[in-house]
């Protein structure tokens, strides 16, 4: 056994915790200790559906190089639940370190040969340091914490000003916090050789980023976006996204005044409730938007078919989670691109934007709201719960106070005054979009009946079949013009020069990002481009033509994206490789390029064959 | 096929306080079965808002999915109105509201639309009191899919095939006044001198306003041994409470002898008066209306009128203590907070 793989900012930490045992706090402030050292880090929660008792891990990277994206190996683990002991030793690496609680001592034949066990008796310092059960608990969380500041050589001053932080309105709680990483510090400066070989140094990597979560981002997006009407039902790992948007609400947007609420927020009774609400608040002009997962849509399909044919705005977050079914609600996946995209029965489509990092789920939040009214139908936010429920380092969220809302086309009293005839369905302007009026604009112009069923120009309800074609042909053309409206791919490499093209999207684009640079060591040359939207803008198939092989990424047993790229833009299948992850964890980098070189060597061994 | 009305109206006919005739309320012509009693209650709505002198486009119309649900295009054809999906009316009213709260909302559902498919967002929007009406055409029966029996039909009932209900009815009535409703009503569509009195009521009360309308099937559901036919209804009908509604402007002229009754205030200042024959039947006494209701069912009667009103109840813009104007009407100064405190924000996450 040797410490010949010294890593400097350059390690995973994986904290195996009991659920409900306050672990959360002391795990977070480890991982914004390293973000405050100036080192990017990239902490995930693995989590179980239950509330309190069941393992819980949380897992921190720290990448001098700044890799984002979780990296699948475990270098260190710190392990405080007995449960999981077994599970825990197995998962790190040879050479790794193996942390745990010793005032209990391990089984022997647990013992690995090829790791190195740290004892420290947590539970023992801290029932011997402080008095309440519930106080000894959670600051046995916090030794492991200071214990770690010695072994990793972190800054103490960084940790105990992220303590002053946390605690600073109840501040009788400061000093057994720092009381607590102290004793941590001290037992492992007593008993270990520190620092190991596996350690932090103080950087400045970080730039003006910020350390934030993707629900979060999206409910602030909602709030700058002008969202007024908030309709939502609990559900795994959305909602967060109503909490958030609540909470930020209650600072944000109250009548300085009167102290009254500018917005409201309904729990519904279900997601079908939910999704109505947000339509009836669309219909009548008020900009409404709802978060959800995977199950969510499938209750909400009914009304997003009403909603795409009967022209009216709404937003749907969607955190994805692991399907089909109830699935792996607390893990993550790409699989609701399909059920989205073409949700409801009939010929329906919806745009979707495809947000990689908080900063984008703000952003595509609020172009949600702007789209959603410009196009008179469903937009959805495609994020997912690795996303939405985990802190990721993201460029800070900006905002231009000149920006002003799209709220599309929308008749005042004023236009209806001064035109001849109000045709709801009429396409005036050759884009596919007709105008609507709001219910109460005028007392004589203006009012038609909003219905789920066929129509004409004019609202009025027909089973004429030309007439059904002439609405449903100019819905495509709406379409089409959707196509210049949605966000752009971003690319990456040197352009499209090379014959192999790599395309991800969502959360895909971390492990994404760094699989390119480890194929790029092993010479191999790739360009890249990450989806943002659907439908796909032109440069979508322009980058599918420019390559001869084009390896799709994405966290979907079926290649979902794959199959929207050949659907909707007549890509030859064989041209598209799909590279594929859905165990319910993020998606790696490692994965990826063994997946490709798989590919790649398989189809050399055919072509020496031929 | 469609159907045009002709446009030509009595130029005599007198307009209402905001100038409108009773013309303006109508809408297209129905196309339901003749003698269908919904036919009667869209009557019985065009003429509660003329004589309320409502402008036609602050009120909307929304419904589900059935007959009941087609009606909104017979009435108030100068009103905005939503055919929403089967059951989910109340989810779309419930939206609609939080957007503008200054506009009147009357939703129009069936049975088989509030009793079976939208049995949830039912009772749950008598749950919120959202300030609307809710109209529920009553007739025991799905009539657009040619006549089977609905979840309100009675027990022992026979369709027009021959075959007996088995199952217990659900009573919409019971439910609402058992989940608190703010305002419980029972009318028949062959009603009128009580049905429109009723609506007017329902249409000024802050708050969720129920009206259950027991409105015969004419195609499907008026034979003999049902009992939702016309004759059946007729015959065991029970008047608690006969109501006239006289608003704060006193336009309308009551024919009932002054002093003769109970007064009630309503919250816009407008009266409601119950006749003597009421009897003690006092509808704020919720347990009172529970026991004359359960007591009616129990002896085979239906009890009309109103039978239970909270006229102190908070409706949802209330509780959510929402600014004084419609949340539509709210513009980027008042929405997004600004760069500094998004900056502000951003530092929190350092």
């Amino acid at each position: 056994m040797s410490d010949a793989n010294s890593r400097v900012n350059d390690f995973v930490i994986r904290f195996a915790n009991v659920n409900g045992t306050g672990s959360a706090s002391a795990n977070g402030l480890f991982a914004k200790a390293i973000y405050r050292m100036g080192i990017p880090v990239t902490p995930k929660n693995i989590f179980p559906s239950n509330i309190q008792g069941l393992p819980t891990w949380y897992e921190v990277r720290v990448s001098e190089k700044g890799y984002l994206g979780r990296s699948g190996i475990v270098d260190f683990v710190v392990a405080v639940n007995p449960q999981s002991l077994e599970e825990d030793i197995a998962s790190v690496r040879p050479g790794g370190y193996f942390l745990y609680d010793s005032s209990k001592p391990l089984h022997k034949e647990m013992m690995r040969g090829d790791i190195h066990f740290l004892g420290i008796p947590m539970m023992t310092l801290a029932m011997k340091n402080f008095t309440q059960p519930r106080e000894q608990q959670l600051l046995k969380n916090i030794v492991y914490v200071g214990a770690l500041a010695a072994l990793l050589d972190m800054d103490m001053d960084v940790l105990r000003g992220i303590v002053a932080q946390t605690f600073k309105s109840k501040e009788k709680l400061i000093g057994p916090n720092n009381l607590a990483l102290s004793i941590g510090f001290n037992y492992a400066k007593e008993n270990f050789k520190c620092p190991l070989e596996i350690r932090v140094e103080t950087r400045d990597l970080i730039g003006d980023r910020i350390l934030m979560e993707g629900n979060l981002a999206s409910a602030l997006g909602a709030i700058y976006g002008g969202a007024s009407v908030m309709a939502w039902y609990p559900i795994t790992p959305s909602t967060s996204v109503a909490s958030a948007f609540e909470k930020y609400c209650k600072r944000l947007r109250k009548d300085p005044d009167s102290n009254q609420n500018r917005y409201a927020v309904i729990q519904a009774e279900d997601e079908l409730a939910a999704i109505g609400m947000v339509i009836g608040a669309s219909w009548n002009g008020a900009r409404a938007f709802t978060a959800t997962s995977g199950p969510g849509v499938s209750l909400m399909s009914e009304f997003i078919g009403l909603a795409y044919f009967a022209e009216l705005p709404a937003v749907i977050v969607n955190v994805q989670r692991g399907g089909p079914s109830t699935g792996m609600p607390t893990r993550t996946q790409q699989a609701d691109l399909i059920s989205s995209a073409y949700a409801s029965h009939g010929d329906t489509k919806h745009i979707m934007l495809i947000p990689s990092t908080p900063t984008e789920c703000f952003e595509m939040t609020a172009q949600a709201l702007d789209l959603a009214d410009r196009f008179q139908t469903v937009v959805f936010v495609m994020s997912d719960l690795d996303l939405g429920m985990n802190d990721h380092l993201t460029p800070p969220l900006q905002w231009d106070d000149d920006r002003r809302y799209d709220r599309g086309k929308v008749l005042s009293a004023e236009d209806l005054e001064n035109m001849e005839k109000f045709g709801r369905y009429l396409d005036v302007d050759g884009d596919g979009i007709p105008y609507r009026t709001l219910p109460g604009t005028h007392p004589t112009k203006g009012s038609f009946f909003t219905r789920g069923t066929s129509r004409d120009e004019y609202a009025r309800y027909t089973e004429k079949g030309d007439a059904y074609v002439r609405n449903v042909d100019r819905l495509t053309k709406k379409w089409q013009t959707a196509k210049e409206w949605v966000p752009k791919p971003e690319f990456f490499g040197e352009g499209n020069r090379h014959s192999l093209g790599l395309i991800f999207y969502g959360t895909t684009y971390y492990a994404a990002l760094e699989a390119m640079d480890l194929l790029t060591e092993q010479e191999m040359g790739l360009d890249a481009m990450s989806l943002k939207s659907f439908p796909f803008p032109e440069e979508v198939q322009s980058f599918i033509e420019q390559h001869e092989e084009v390896f799709v990424i994405e966290q979907n047993r079926d290649a979902q994206m794959r199959t929207l790229l050949i659907n909707e833009l007549q890509i030859n299948p064989a041209k598209l490789i799909p590279i594929l992850h859905y165990d319910g964890m993020p998606i790696t980098a490692t994965d990826i390029c063994a997946k490709i070189m798989a590919h790649l060597s398989v189809n050399a061994l055919r072509n020496d064959a031929l | 096929m469609s159907y045009v009305k002709p446009v030509f109206s009595h130029p005599d006919l007198p307009a209402n306080k905001v100038g409108y005739r009773k013309r303006d309320y109508e809408g297209a012509i129905s196309t339901l079965c003749a003698g269908c009693g919904h036919d009667s209650i869209s009557g019985a709505i065009v003429q509660a808002c003329y004589e309320l002198s409502i402008e036609p486009h602050r009120l909307a119309k929304l419904s589900g999915i059935g007959c009941s649900s087609k009606t909104p295009t017979y009435f108030l054809s100068n009103s905005h109105g939503f055919n929403t999906v089967h059951g989910r009316m109340p989810s779309v009213a419930t939206g609609a509201t939080m957007a503008n709260k200054d506009l009147l909302y009357l939703g129009v559902s069936g049975d088989g639309d509030s009793a079976s498919i939208g049995m949830g967002q039912f009772v749950h929007v008598i749950r919120r009191n959202l300030n609307m009406v809710y109209i529920v055409m009553n007739n025991g029966c799905y009539g657009l899919t040619k006549g089977q029996d609905s979840a309100t039909a009675d027990f022992g009932s026979i369709s027009k095939g021959g075959s007996q209900n088995h199952f217990q009815p659900i009573d919409l009535v019971g439910m609402a006044l058992e989940l608190r409703a703010s305002f419980v009503a029972r009318s028949f569509s062959g009603d009128k001198k009580q049905l429109v009195p009723l609506i007017k009521l329902a249409l000024s009360h802050p708050g969720f306003a129920f009206i259950d309308v027991l409105s015969p099937c004419v195609t499907f559901n008026n034979n003999v041994g049902s009992t939702k036919s016309y004759e059946f209804i007729r015959d065991h009908l029970e008047y608690p409470a006969p109501a006239d509604y006289v608003p704060k402007a006193k336009e309308i002229t009551v024919d009932y002898a002054a002093g003769t009754g109970t007064l009630v205030t309503l919250h816009d200042g407008s009266t409601l008066r119950l006749d003597k024959l009421a009897g003690d039947h006092d509808p704020s006494d919720h347990l009172n209306a529970l026991r004359r209701h359960h007591e009616a069912v129990a002896n085979g009667e239906i009890l009309t009128g109103l039978l239970y009103m909270n006229k102190e109840s908070e409706t949802l813009h209330q509780l959510f203590n929402t600014v004084e104007v419609p949340l539509n009407s709210l513009r980027e100064t008042e929405l997004m907070p600004g760069t500094a405190a998004l900056e502000k924000i951003n530092q929190l996450f350092r």
